[in-house]
């Protein structure tokens, strides 16, 4: 199986990056954490433009640094792809030509990805002939992203390439990244501070905090894990499931979606059977009962669930987290009254009221 | 008709155009290293290059005179290289000019390479380019304003060099008189007409090859401030 292994240790005057983490080398990974909290550091590593003195990186069997051995590719002869966070191109040169630029310097042999295949799938055939200067910002990105990509790396790095742009830009440049991965099969490492990019891309995720690495693993996994709640907003708390469409309900204007541990119901979604798609149950959206209720609920998602593990008791604080088994990992938020009055403990059946599923 | 000797006019020509090409080769890796590197030399090695700017150019000349003596710090390696002095010789010219002119190469250099910045670099290197590689394809290109000012800068203050050749290059026909020393000689001889004509011509040069510039400056197509 493909992997990354990456062992840093670098020290800056304010500033100490320490990691060490070993993930699966495909699909999004995404490296999620606060700003100032090594994301960055941690990319340049990767890519060789800092180097530490004590680390290693190996990609599949490609060794690019092991300071142990003294081995040290230098960044031009490393198969990386890098997407700064400002697109970076050439001001001299036309996008065509910065497209090229990279391609031109790769080994005949090792071009895998060619010109037309990037135009097409980046949308940027009629920007060609343009200089970047004339370009939008989001057209930038795109050309940066082409450019990258045209020296075939066996790894595309992407420093919050959508962190400069607005909303309307970004909304319009995430599909374009989620096509990499399907299109090209290269394994993408995603930095990014926005919640809502990592949930709607990434496979993998590594959490950063303080230089260091506190959790990473498949995103469902890493997102459930109730000691590092406190990395995620409080309002972005929350189950992450993948499902597949499995029925459109017309008459109540419905769609079933169908997960490792049984259905739900949302409204409408204007998608294929069998489409496969991400959802998140924010902690705050689930309620916990007991028994079956006795009475008909609203609530139309109504699970079997077993208590996994309850958070971190906090006096002055009148919430507390509970992991659920619903077949895959659920988060509830409820008080702390609540949680006496149920007499909540792990390994108990409860039921899980789930109010509202948010869809992206 | 004037008996005007155009000797001077094209040894000073000569002497600006050898001295640009010096400068460029020895400018460029200062202007480099002043833009990219965090050494503390740093701000000495600024010092030193901008000295030129304030001295009197005849004190600039003074010493210099003695470093190409056979004997000097210069001269005297030199003589044990070349077999020849380097005093009151046109190569001693070109020399002396090289220091006089730096800062006006390397100061125009140095800002464009700084406004080029590190990030264009480093976008090249993780395309694959080695570091000479991107130097002459995106640095250069990116700093062609500041190259260009760096050559006319460099250029119009060789022509107009007085004290430092007086001082080291002393007055020799097809050798080291060059077009300011003429125009001295001829005012000291009271020959005013040949003084006019030569200063006229060096006025009327100037002013074409500064217009030239600016215009085709205005037409480039890169902006990086």
């Amino acid at each position: 199986m493909n992997q990354l292994t990456a062992n840093f240790e670098v020290t800056f005057p304010t500033f100490h990056l320490q990691v060490n983490f070993a993930v699966p080398a495909e699909g999004i990974i995404a490296v999620f954490g606060p700003s100032g909290c090594g994301k960055s550091t941690l990319l340049r590593c990767l890519a060789g433009l800092e180097r530490s003195s004590l680390g290693s990186m190996v990609l599949n069997s490609h060794i690019w640094q092991d300071e142990s051995q003294g081995i040290f590719v230098p960044l031009s002869q490393r198969s990386i792809g890098y997407v700064f966070q400002e697109p970076r191109l050439f001001p001299h040169l036309k996008v065509l030509a910065n497209l090229q630029y990279g391609w031109e310097r790769t080994p005949k042999s090792a071009r895998r990805i060619t010109l037309d295949q990037v135009v097409h799938v980046l949308d940027i055939e009629r920007l060609l002939d343009r200089l970047p200067q004339s370009l939008s910002g989001g057209e930038q990105q795109r050309i940066a992203i082409g450019r990258a990509l045209l020296t075939s790396p066996q790894l595309l790095l992407m420093d919050e390439p959508l962190s400069s742009l607005d909303f309307q830009r970004k909304r319009e440049i995430l599909p374009f990244i989620r096509r990499l991965d399907s299109e090209f099969h290269i394994p993408i490492i995603y930095v990014s501070h926005d919640l809502h990019e990592i949930i709607e891309l990434a496979k993998t995720v590594v959490l950063l905090k303080g230089g260091t690495v506190v959790g990473s693993g498949p995103i469902e996994k890493v997102f459930s894990q109730l000691d590092l709640r406190h990395l995620i907003p409080e309002n972005h708390l929350g189950a992450l499931v993948d499902t597949t469409v499995a029925e459109q309900d017309q008459e109540f204007g419905l769609t079933k979606l169908a997960f490792s541990g049984g259905h739900l119901h949302v409204p409408h979604q204007p998608r294929q059977i069998g489409e496969r798609l991400r959802v998140q149950i924010l902690a705050k959206d689930v309620s916990i009962i007991s028994s079956p209720p006795a009475f008909q609920t609203s609530v139309l998602n109504l699970l079997e669930a077993t208590v996994v593990e309850i958070g971190e008791v906090n006096t002055e604080h009148p919430f507390v987290d509970i992991k659920l088994d619903i077949g895959c990992p659920l988060l509830a938020t409820i008080t702390r009254k609540s949680l006496a009055a149920l007499k909540l403990h792990p390994g108990q059946h409860v039921h899980a009221q789930i109010k509202a599923v948010a869809l992206r | 008709m004037l008996d005007l000797d155009l000797g001077p006019l094209w040894l000073t020509l000569q002497l600006a155009g050898a001295t640009v090409i010096v400068l460029l080769l020895v400018g460029t890796p200062i202007a480099w290293w002043l833009a990219f590197t965090s050494s503390r030399l740093r701000t000495i090695v600024e010092a030193i290059v901008a000295l030129p700017i304030v001295l009197p150019p005849t004190v600039l000349g003074f010493y210099l005179l003695i470093a190409f003596g056979p004997h000097g710090l210069i001269g005297g390696p030199w003589k044990d290289l070349t077999g020849s002095a380097l005093s009151f010789t046109f190569t001693g010219l070109v020399l002396a000019s090289t220091f006089y002119s730096l800062p006006f190469v390397v100061q125009p250099l140095h800002g464009a390479f700084e406004a080029v910045g590190k990030k264009p670099l480093e976008a090249a290197w993780t395309l694959g380019a080695s570091k000479l590689d991107t130097f002459f394809t995106v640095a250069s290109p990116m700093a062609i304003r500041g190259y260009l000012t760096a050559i006319v800068l460099g250029f119009a203050h060789t022509l107009g060099e007085f004290g430092v050749v007086l001082m080291v290059g002393g007055n020799i026909p097809g050798q080291t008189k060059v077009l300011s020393i003429a125009i001295y000689d001829h005012v000291e001889t009271l020959e005013y007409a040949q003084a006019h004509m030569l200063s006229a011509g060096l006025l009327l040069f100037s002013f074409i090859v500064l217009l030239a510039v600016y215009s085709a400056n205005r037409r480039l197509p890169i902006h990086v401030t």
